[in-house]
Formats: structure tokens, C-alpha cells, sequence
């Protein structure tokens, strides 16, 4: 039988230490809404969204009684829309007319952000992939809870770098289109490399088409935890350090297996995957950056954090794989600058630059998240930044993607505030140097020869 | 009730004073919820109490005896917290 001592560790882990259930991520599948007519396809896709996510807010909102564990974020993700608008869309603007039903949707359900405006263009772009991302800063300022994502490369197909080219311009445009809002836009788009068919967080999430019909994915966070389990282990050797993570790992990732059970079960939807993800949000004490420091490191971005990022990121995994039945997403640790007030914390310092991070990116879960950079920065440079980061995606088979924030108006030395979870970030210097002509190539990076397996 | 709520972890965490087992107590014989186990510590003064109940009789929704003994505890000064036992078993149990 459970004892006092087991009790009272697991609610200061929740109530001191921010240990929570980022999110429970409905994903549902719209390829049965597929219609060449585009009010009927709009009409399907809200009815679809509507009915089968009806009880997902109130779902989540039991399980956090039941369990005493707050479940920050419930949300949906739905199959890639240029894949449903194939057959509707003959402009980007028939395509930000799903965008917006997508929006109203959420809202009618009750979520704050719902993603999988998206388009996978690992090879090449069909027609209605390029309407689609043509259309991404229109959707992305006309609506406030859409997330888009485009995956432009994967270590099977190599690059698309006509994709990566043109995203470059979408994130100005989208940018200069929310400019009134510091470019908030940006913060709600995703350039991929390798991207998982069931992350459940946003802005990347989406419903792959591997997946069935709706599915429960669930992210958990607690970067408090295992920074607070850390500081018990001071001066410790590496041996040490590693088992104290993977124990905490193991026991947050528990909590998110045992939510996405239970939601599977009360909504009558299967359990799809646990990301074992540490998840910072902008509040004292959930920082990746935090942990990191607690390994040894005066600030994120010291020499030695590529190292540190690496361990914690294996340990995570190794603890909680045990602890769920399936792991999936993107599982790992984020380092996202604007979420994470360590991060941000590094960044004023000058300990941390575009060019650590992207280091960092080779040996964490995800990639440059949340960078705010110059508005007056070239899109050509915007696209070289990406193409470096599929590159490392391509290479080494794992997730990458690039979420920067060309804030228009702004310059090094400012300070952009997206508020909420999104946080706030310095603006950071990016390389003054171009790359014009290596992006203006076209065509595409082939595929590596590690690739070649069968 | 819609969960099988059979085995619910009932916390009471504050500062000691006379009279607190018997309030929380009291509650739970009202709405029919069983005592299986109880451990209690003073740490430092402060008092530290796991009841592991059944609540499956009670009439009321799980819901609602959260919130009453939520309520109940800010009454008398202490922090009282009602979860299911899952948590921490999930937690602490391969």
C-alpha cells in the first residue's frame, strides 16, 4: 500500500515543483470530410471536429480532479489540410476559408490552439501543398488558435529545397501581416525535418495519415521536478546525475500514461503515445535552461551545454520509456528561448547565441524554437537558417524544425512579448553574412546514403 | 458515481491544532465514505495526515467531496486534498 511519505513526495512535485499535464492532444482524422465542393468540405470539417471532440474539455477537466494533477492544455490536431483541400482548394484563399473553420471549431469545442494546418513536402510540393503554404500568413493573421506546420525534409527523401526557399518568404510575410501583434504569427508556424505523425504539441502537432481515426496523444512536462531532484545530487558524479534523472523521468512519465488511459477510456478513444518531452513554460522554476545550470553550467549556452543537453535528453528517454506502453512525439527535452526564462535569462547574458542553439538542436528533441531575430532579416537568410537545421534533421534521423520570429519593426537589443505560454524573448543577432545563391539553387538535397537500408 | 472511485487518497497537511482528524472524520462518516487506513505525522510542527477511504457508498459525486473538503479545510486551517489513489500508486509502483 501506497505510503505518506510516496504521498506527500508526488504533491510537492505538483503543487511546488509546476509538475503538470501539458497536454492531452485529440487527434482526428479528416480524410473522410474530403469534398470537392468547398462549403460542403467546410460544412463536413466543423461537423467532424465538433462531434467527435464534444467532451475532450470536460474530459480533461475531470481527470484533474479526479488525480489532483492540473491538465494545462486540451487540444486537437487534425490530418494535414493540404491533403483535405486537394480536391477543393483552387487558391490560397479557398484554403484560409478551412483555416478559419478550423478556428471556429476550437472555439466551439473550447481549446485554445488546434493544429495540423499543415502540408508534408519532404520530396516535392503538389499543387495544392504550394496553395496551401501560400496561404499560411493570411490563415495565420486571420485566426488566432490554427497552428500550421510544413515538413520540408526527412532522412528517407532528403530536402525540398524549393519548399525551404519559399517558407523563407512565408515567415516574413506572416510576420509582416501580424506586425501589430510583434509578430505573433510566426510563433504558430513550423518548419519540420523528420516531423512524427502523433506529436501531441503545438504549434507542430498534426494527425498523420499513418494514424486511425482519433487518438489520444498526451505530452507531459516537469522540468521543475527533475531540476529540484538535481539540486538533492550536488557535486555528484555523472553516474550519479544520470539515475537521478531517469528515476524522475520515469515517475512524471507514469502520470502522463496513467491520463491518457483514462482519457482513452472515459472518451471511448484509443490511447495513442506518452512524449516524454520536459516541456519549460515562462513560469519561475519550469525551465530546461534551470536544469541545465544545475548540472554544472553557470548559464545555458556555457561551454559544456551540448554535452549536459545530450545526457539529460538520453535520460529522459531511458526513464520513461519504461513507464509508458507506447512512446511517440517528439520525446525529449525542448529548448525553446522565449518559453523557458533561463533560456531567456542566457540570451541577455550573451552566453547563449543562434549558433550554440543550433548545436544544442543536434542532441535534443526538436530544433531553434522560438527565436526572435530582426524583422529587417532577409528571407534568404531565414531559408538558410532552416535548410542548416533539415540538414541535421536529415543526417542524424531525428526531429528538426525551425519556429523563428522575424519581429517586424524590432532589432537586436529589444525585447518582444508574445504573453502567455509563448513568453517573451530578446531579439537575437543572426549571422549578417547572405546565402542567396546557395538558396536560390532549387531543386533538392538528395537523400543520404545512410538512408539506404533495405 | 462515474468513475470507479474505490480507493480515494485523502491529504490533510497544516499546522497542528486540536480537533482536525475529528472535523475530517466527521465529514466522512456523514456521507458514508469508509476509513480503510490512516497514518498521521507531526514534522516540525506541522501536521501531516493520509487516509486511504472508500468512497464508493457515498451518495455524493466524487466531484463534489473534493470541493467540501477543500472547503472543510480552509474552515479549520489546514490544507486538505481528496485524489484518487491511482496517482500515486502509478507513480511510485512498477
Amino acid at each position: 500500500m501506497i505510503n505518506l511519505h510516496e504521498v506527500i513526495e508526488t504533491n510537492k512535485m505538483i503543487q511546488q515543483e509546476n509538475l503538470d499535464v501539458r497536454t492531452i492532444t485529440l487527434g482526428i482524422s479528416l480524410l473522410d470530410c474530403i469534398d470537392s465542393d468547398l462549403s460542403e468540405l467546410n460544412r463536413k470539417i466543423y461537423d467532424k471536429i465538433t462531434t467527435v471532440a464534444k467532451d475532450l474539455v470536460s474530459t480533461g477537466d475531470k481527470i484533474q480532479r479526479t488525480y489532483g494533477i492540473p491538465i494545462v492544455n486540451k487540444r486537437i490536431s487534425v490530418t494535414p489540410i493540404a491533403l483535405i483541400g486537394a480536391a477543393a482548394c483552387h487558391q490560397p484563399e479557398d484554403f484560409v476559408t478551412i483555416a478559419k473553420t478550423l478556428n471556429r471549431a476550437a472555439e466551439t469545442i473550447g481549446v485554445n490552439f488546434i493544429g495540423g494546418y499543415s502540408a508534408l513536402v519532404s520530396k516535392a510540393m503538389t499543387s495544392a501543398d504550394e496553395l496551401l503554404i501560400r496561404s499560411i500568413p493570411s490563415a495565420l493573421s486571420q485566426t488566432q488558435r490554427v497552428c500550421s506546420s510544413v515538413n520540408v525534409g526527412s532522412t528517407k527523401t532528403g530536402i525540398d529545397m524549393n519548399a525551404v526557399k519559399l517558407l523563407g518568404e512565408i515567415i516574413l510575410q506572416t510576420a509582416e501581416l501580424t506586425k501589430d501583434n510583434d509578430s505573433i504569427g510566426c510563433a504558430k508556424l513550423v518548419v519540420f525535418c523528420n516531423a512524427p505523425d502523433d506529436n501531441p504539441f503545438m504549434a507542430g502537432a498534426f494527425h498523420g495519415v499513418t494514424e486511425g481515426d482519433a487518438v489520444i496523444n498526451v505530452g507531459v512536462s516537469g522540468p521543475g521536478v527533475v531540476k529540484k531532484a538535481l539540486e538533492s545530487v550536488r557535486g555528484a558524479d555523472f553516474e550519479t546525475l544520470c539515475e537521478t534523472i531517469k528515476k524522475t523521468a520515469f515517475k512524471i512519465t507514469r502520470v502522463g500514461q496513467l491520463v491518457a488511459q483514462e482519457a482513452s477510456r472515459l472518451m471511448n478513444i484509443p490511447f495513442g503515445i506518452v512524449d516524454l518531452s520536459l516541456a519549460p513554460t515562462p513560469a519561475i522554476g519550469d525551465s530546461v535552461a534551470e536544469i541545465l545550470e544545475e548540472i554544472g553550467l553557470e548559464y545555458a549556452g556555457a561551454p559544456g551545454t551540448t554535452a549536459a543537453l545530450a545526457l539529460l535528453n538520453d535520460q529522459v528517454k531511458k526513464g520513461g520509456v519504461m513507464a509508458s506502453s507506447f512512446v511517440g512525439g517528439l520525446s525529449g527535452a525542448f529548448i525553446p528561448v522565449s518559453e523557458d526564462q533561463g533560456m531567456i535569462n542566457a540570451v541577455e547574458a550573451g552566453a547563449l547565441s543562434l549558433e550554440k542553439l543550433e548545436a544544442m538542436t543536434c542532441v535534443c528533441s526538436v530544433g531553434l524554437d522560438m527565436i526572435a531575430i530582426p524583422g529587417d532579416t532577409k528571407a534568404s537568410t531565414i531559408s538558410g537558417i532552416i535548410a542548416d537545421e533539415m540538414a541535421i534533421g536529415m543526417i542524424n534521423q531525428k526531429t528538426t524544425a525551425v519556429r523563428i520570429i522575424p519581429v517586424i519593426g524590432k532589432t537586436v537589443g529589444e525585447k518582444v512579448e508574445f504573453g502567455g505560454l509563448l513568453g517573451y524573448a530578446p531579439i537575437m543577432p543572426v549571422n549578417p553574412f547572405g546565402c542567396d545563391a546557395f538558396v536560390n539553387r532549387g531543386g533538392r538535397i538528395p537523400a543520404p546514403i545512410h538512408s539506404f537500408k533495405n | 458515481m462515474v468513475l470507479d472511485m474505490n480507493r480515494t487518497v485523502i491529504t490533510v497537511v497544516g499546522k497542528d491544532r486540536v480537533g482536525i482528524i475529528a472535523k475530517v472524520c466527521t465529514y466522512l462518516a456523514e456521507n458514508n465514505i469508509n476509513i480503510l487506513d490512516i497514518t498521521q505525522t507531526i514534522v516540525q510542527g506541522f501536521f501531516n495526515m493520509m487516509m486511504i477511504v472508500d468512497a464508493s457508498q457515498s451518495p455524493k459525486e466524487f466531484d463534489k467531496i473534493v470541493e467540501e473538503l477543500e472547503q472543510l479545510g480552509v474552515e479549520i486551517g489546514v490544507r486538505i486534498r481528496a485524489q484518487h489513489e491511482d496517482i500515486f500508486d502509478k507513480m511510485h509502483r512498477i
